[in-house]
């Protein structure tokens, strides 16, 4: 291959400084944030973990799913069962059959990967007969994999808690880091630090290592295998690559982002239940990740905010919020905040129709292009 | 959710039968919320989401038609005339800017729009619940037929649903408009070479499917009483099943997909506390909705394009 040109370098050199960019201002944003606010970068960052994810099986691999958060479900019930453990749920006055391995209780960090494993392996599951289903049929399955699993998760009341789901809090010694007393001990720096800034750097890290670890999938085989089944399924038969084997991958790997998401959920909110996964989640991480921008990791991090910011935002925008007064009463009254969500989500559109990655790419093309 | 209980102490035959009418009649419903869904997936590619909501948001300006006192079939005939100029504006200002983006984008477009409608309907009529009568599509009496009870008003839904199936037919088979609109819909640019107008074309696509919606949901007020804005989101959902089930193409699967998928599961809801009994291990009566999705889904896997659709063969 030929020396890269100067535009290929300096497209490199731009993208690089990017990444850095964003891995230091998340690495210090704390410092300039209140103790309310880190807790909520912390629920950004995991909505960006499930839409890493979501955007390699929708966005990678063109197979869409509504169920997504059906695995956020499992990974956040996975974590918590194993959180809290038999002692744990004894406490809760629950009673799970002997033969599921519950287990005596674990740290909270080890049950992500767990959490992730499960998920993952589920994910694949599904992905085998998905094999069979593609686009309004794929989404119509899935989709009734996210109404079906919070009726599922409510039925077993010995093992889930039922419709109270499971409480973390209280049931736990410090098995759930920091959440008693509010305060983390680091070794390392010698610090404490308090449970929401805590949580913060707990997702964060997680996020950048599944950004990482995504961003190594997509260069490799993987990615250029699940770019070409998303092009053109036939073409990529065609040249041997093996559609069963990419697309159960796919969407195992995508469950796994949401499984950990899940249970990174599940050790911020310290409670799970079935209402915390709604049908409407699943929904949520679609328009999040077509509002990031799909077949990009670039833009992931606006679909996050989006995802988090807009409901919290029309909240305050009638409960505090500085308009005159006709606007303010009618901003308050049921049924408008629904409006203003949908109407902002078609003007955004209408704006960025190919997400926030698409308007970056146009943004920066003059120094990524060729001339 | 159960009809008016149309259990006698009959035979069981007889009963089955009645069941079976009822579940025809919530059946149309659903049939015609998803021939509105192939409608407009056919003209467009574009699956609606908002269909339902659209015509939950019909069902209430039907309601405020008959608040301000007209009789109920001038309420009705008004509401169709009010969505399909809806649907032709929404279609117009709404989905075309975004004609040409990517299909999952105009997607979330449509839920944008569902999120709208709902919350427009919760906001211009308060979650308050409500009911139709005493203006109501047909009466309450129910006949008997050698011992099977059927209610008028389950024949009438199953009536009016059949004429405008049939009267739909007939549009797109005999008259040169409907000619037009299936012109545009297949051939987009050789229509336009014509003279066919393709943008309004698409546009009266979506005005007939609102009306289509607006009928489901005026019928759904009527049947599944109360009135209030989340009533129509498990109709959509069987709407989905019975159009895909049909093949996401075909009328006339959604057709008979609903009217299956209505029978089926009213006999599931039926026969749910008998199965137990008999020592099924899970009560059905509650899980009628994933019934009908695994009901779907073990068809399509059996048959990916649907019992009527085409198997189409994919060009590299």
């Amino acid at each position: 291959m030929s020396r890269p040109s100067n535009s290929l370098l300096l497209g490199r050199g731009v993208r690089l400084a990017g990444v850095a960019a964003f891995v230091v201002g998340v690495a210090i944003l704390p410092r300039f944030l209140s103790d309310f606010r880190a807790s909520e970068f912390a629920r950004v960052g995991i909505f960006f973990i499930a839409l890493i994810g979501l955007n390699i099986l929708t966005g990678y691999t063109g197979q869409i799913s509504l169920g997504h958060g059906a695995f956020m479900a499992l990974g956040g019930y996975t974590s918590a069962l194993l959180i809290a453990g038999r002692p744990g749920l004894e406490l809760a006055q629950l009673d799970p059959p002997d033969w599921i391995p519950v287990g005596n209780g674990m740290k909270d960090i080890w049950t992500i990967p767990i959490a992730a494993f499960v998920a993952g392996l589920f994910g694949f599951l599904v992905g085998l007969p998905a094999l069979r289903l593609r686009g309004l049929y794929l989404a119509l399955a899935t989709f009734a994999l996210a109404v079906s699993l919070p009726i599922v998760l409510r039925e077993p009341e010995e093992l889930t808690g039922g419709t109270n789901g499971l409480n973390l809090f209280g049931t736990t010694d410090d098995r759930l880091t920091g959440a008693l007393d509010n305060a983390v001990h680091i070794p390392v720096l010698d610090r404490d630090i308090t449970f929401n800034d805590w949580t913060y750097y707990l997702v964060w890290t997680t996020a950048l290592i599944g950004l990482a670890i995504a961003w190594f999938v997509l260069r490799g085989r993987s990615g250029r295998a699940f770019k070409a089944i998303r092009d053109s399924e036939v073409a990529a038969a065609s040249s041997g690559v093996s559609l069963a084997s990419y697309k159960t991958l796919a969407f195992g790997i995508s469950a796994a982002y949401a499984g950990a998401a899940g249970a990174l959920f599940a050790i911020v909110s310290t409670i799970v239940s079935p209402g915390s996964f709604p049908v409407f989640l699943s929904i949520q991480l679609l328009i999040g990740v077509v509002i990031a921008g799909l077949g990009s990791l670039g833009g992931l991090v606006f679909g996050a905010l989006f995802l988090y910011y807009l409901p919290v935002g029309i909240q305050e925008l009638s409960e505090v919020g500085r308009l005159p007064d006709g606007l303010q009463d009618a901003a308050k009254s049921p049924g408008m905040p629904s409006v203003i969500y949908g109407v902002v989500l078609i003007l955004v559109l209408f704006v960025l129709p190919r997400g926030a990655a698409g308007f970056l790419r146009r943004l920066l093309s003059p120094l990524t292009n060729r001339l | 959710m159960r009809l008016c209980d149309g259990r006698t102490s009959g035979t069981s035959v007889a009963e089955l039968l009645q069941q079976v009418v009822i579940g025809l009649s919530s059946g149309a419903i659903y049939a015609l919320l998803a021939l509105a869904l192939v409608l407009i997936h056919r003209a467009t590619g574009v699956v609606n989401f908002a269909q339902g909501e659209m015509a939950m948001f019909s069902a209430y300006v039907a309601w405020q038609l008959v608040q301000w006192g007209s009789p109920y079939w001038v309420a009705f005939g008004g509401t169709l005339v009010l969505s399909f100029a809806g649907g032709l504006l929404l279609q117009r200002v709404v989905m075309r800017p975004v004609e040409n983006a990517p299909v999952l984008t105009i997607v979330i477009v449509t839920l944008g729009l569902l999120l709208v409608f709902n919350g427009l309907a919760t906001w211009l009529w308060s979650g308050e619940v409500r009911t139709f009568p005493p203006n109501r599509p047909f009466p309450t009496r129910t006949f008997d037929i050698g011992g099977v009870v059927i209610n008028v008003q389950d024949l009438g839904i199953i009536a009016v649903t059949l004429f405008l199936v049939a009267g739909l037919w007939a549009f797109f088979r005999f008259t040169k408009a409907g000619l037009a609109l299936r012109a545009a819909a297949l051939y987009p640019e050789s229509s336009r070479l014509v003279g066919i107008r393709v943008g309004w074309m698409l546009g009266v696509g979506w005005g007939l499917a609102a009306a289509l919606g607006a009928v489901s949901g005026m019928f759904t007020a009527a049947a599944f009483p109360p009135l209030e804005p989340t009533m129509m989101q498990a109709v959509l959902i069987y709407a989905f099943a019975a159009a895909v089930f049909g093949g996401i193409d075909s009328p006339l699967g959604a057709v008979v997909g609903g009217l299956t998928l209505g029978v089926l599961l009213n006999l599931v809801g039926t026969y749910a506390d008998d199965l137990q009994d008999l020592g099924f291990p899970v009560d059905l009566e509650g899980l009628r909705l994933p019934v009908a999705f695994v009901f779907i889904l073990v068809l399509l896997v059996a048959r990916p394009q649907g019992l009527f659709g085409r198997a189409s063969a994919r060009r590299v």
